[in-house]
């Protein structure tokens, strides 16, 4: 697993895993922001063509006959995804439920980059020449709060159209304090106010409890990979390390694989629930 | 780690999967997923029709054999009503016919016995008359005693 540890055994711990959490990246203009990282939507590009290919392709084919085993499957998620819009959103909408189910496989796709061992895909990498290689794309701030803000403009979206303009712009100054003559005027900046904070706390809170979950399991996978670092057979230490390594490791997978299927849910729960508020009038 | 433009490449590109996945993926399957909960239902609808059906159709049946069985008892009935009116008849008939037979059997023997008793006295007169003859030796003229013969005669 720490097949890159003997190349970077010179700058030690410390260079190895500030290695592993830097992007390939690609620079287009001056400035900070003008970067790509060429890994991270590398990878998503890719999950996301693999979703769509089964998706899709499985769709054309479904029958209302028996199905196969992978339609199958994908009629299990698509009907608990389903379920769940239904028990959460009482309206009826062609948007939520696919909008929910295109979440939970993307992130739990996305998520699950962090499962393959650490080193297998950067070595690959650099044999096949590049510095650097980050595949886990939820590890990626630019990612979850790019999804995010993506549902971030869904919800006003999705609000505008149940509410109206005229009723969705007037409860922007008039919810959550209710009143009337002078006292509306003088809460109007305080509802607009708390709106302001309410709406952009979400996708924060979206992106950030996503993004900070799969840092951190990156990260503990990095560490437990550090326990062999440029292990010798010549070294006693390393026949203690590596069990150890051995069991740390298929222990952080197991809870892992819970982390990541629950975080997954979460960003879906929430956008199914963020997108009912929106149509609910107040 | 920091914010740069992967951020609205990321956006961009799950905005473009979401929609994909909303026109050409979800309303396939919730179709197929519908019409099939659509045909199960039918299903089930026509095996409960059809468990109610066999269950009528078992209740006519009963019904029939008992209206059967009914009818079936109402002809031995009248069967046996029919014969023992045969019978009875039969027997009144044989009775009559007894009867008339044995009426002209009695006018028969009253008839005969009476020819008998009619042809004894006259021969019983005759008897007499050659009996009374002979006694007194001479002729009896018999148209001359005609009356006293056939009044012996009666007699006898």
């Amino acid at each position: 697993m720490s097949g890159s540890a003997e190349q970077t055994a010179g700058g030690g711990m410390t260079e190895y895993i500030q290695h592993h959490l830097h992007n390939l990246q690609w620079r287009v203009g001056a400035g900070p922001f003008w970067i790509i990282n060429i890994d991270t939507v590398a990878v998503t590009l890719v999950l996301m063509a693999i979703v769509l290919g089964v998706f899709i392709l499985t769709a054309r084919r479904a029958t209302a006959d028996v199905p196969g085993r992978f339609q199958a499957f994908l009629e299990m998620l698509v009907s608990a995804v389903d379920e769940f819009v239904r028990e959460t959103f009482h309206g009826s909408s062609k948007l939520i439920a696919p909008l929910s189910l295109t979440i939970f496989v993307l992130v739990f796709l996305m998520n699950f980059m962090d499962i393959i061992p650490v080193d297998l895909l950067p070595w690959l990498g650099r044999e096949a020449g590049l510095p650097y290689l980050r595949v886990v794309p939820t590890a990626d701030l630019n990612t979850t709060l790019g999804m995010a803000l993506a549902v971030f403009v869904l919800i006003q979206y999705f609000g505008l159209q149940h509410k109206g303009p005229r009723q969705f712009f007037r409860e922007m100054f008039t919810a959550p304090f209710h009143a009337h003559g002078f006292a509306a005027v003088a809460l109007a900046p305080v509802n607009f106010l708390l709106r302001l904070i309410e709406e952009a706390v979400r996708p924060i809170s979206l992106s950030l409890r996503l993004f900070g979950n799969m840092y951190a399991g990156e990260l503990i996978f990095v560490l437990i990979a550090v326990m062999t670092l440029g292990a010798s057979l010549l070294h006693g230490l390393t026949y203690l390390m590596g069990p150890a390594q051995f069991l740390a490791d298929f222990a952080w997978v197991l809870f892992h694989l819970l982390v990541i299927t629950l975080q997954a849910f979460i960003f879906m729960m929430l956008t199914i629930v963020y997108l009912s508020m929106a149509a609910e009038h107040h | 780690m920091d914010i740069n433009l992967t951020l609205l490449i990321q956006s961009l590109a799950f905005f473009a999967v979401v929609l994909l996945m909303m026109k050409y993926a979800w309303p396939l399957f919730m179709a197929a997923i519908e019409e099939r909960q659509k045909r199960i239902a039918e299903g089930l609808a026509a095996a409960e029709r059809a468990r109610a059906e066999l269950r009528d159709a078992d209740a006519r049946v009963a019904e029939e054999i008992k209206a059967a069985r009914q009818q079936a008892a109402e002809i031995i009935d009248r069967a046996q009503h029919q014969a023992n009116l045969l019978l009875d008849k039969a027997r009144e008939d044989a009775q009559a016919e007894m009867q008339r037979q044995r009426a002209a059997a009695e006018t028969e023997i009253a008839a005969a016995t009476a020819r008998a008793r009619e042809e004894l006295s006259a021969r019983v007169g005759e008897l007499v008359l050659a009996g009374a003859s002979r006694i007194l030796q001479r002729e009896v003229d018999a148209s001359t005693h005609r009356r006293l013969l056939d009044e012996l005669a009666s007699e006898i």
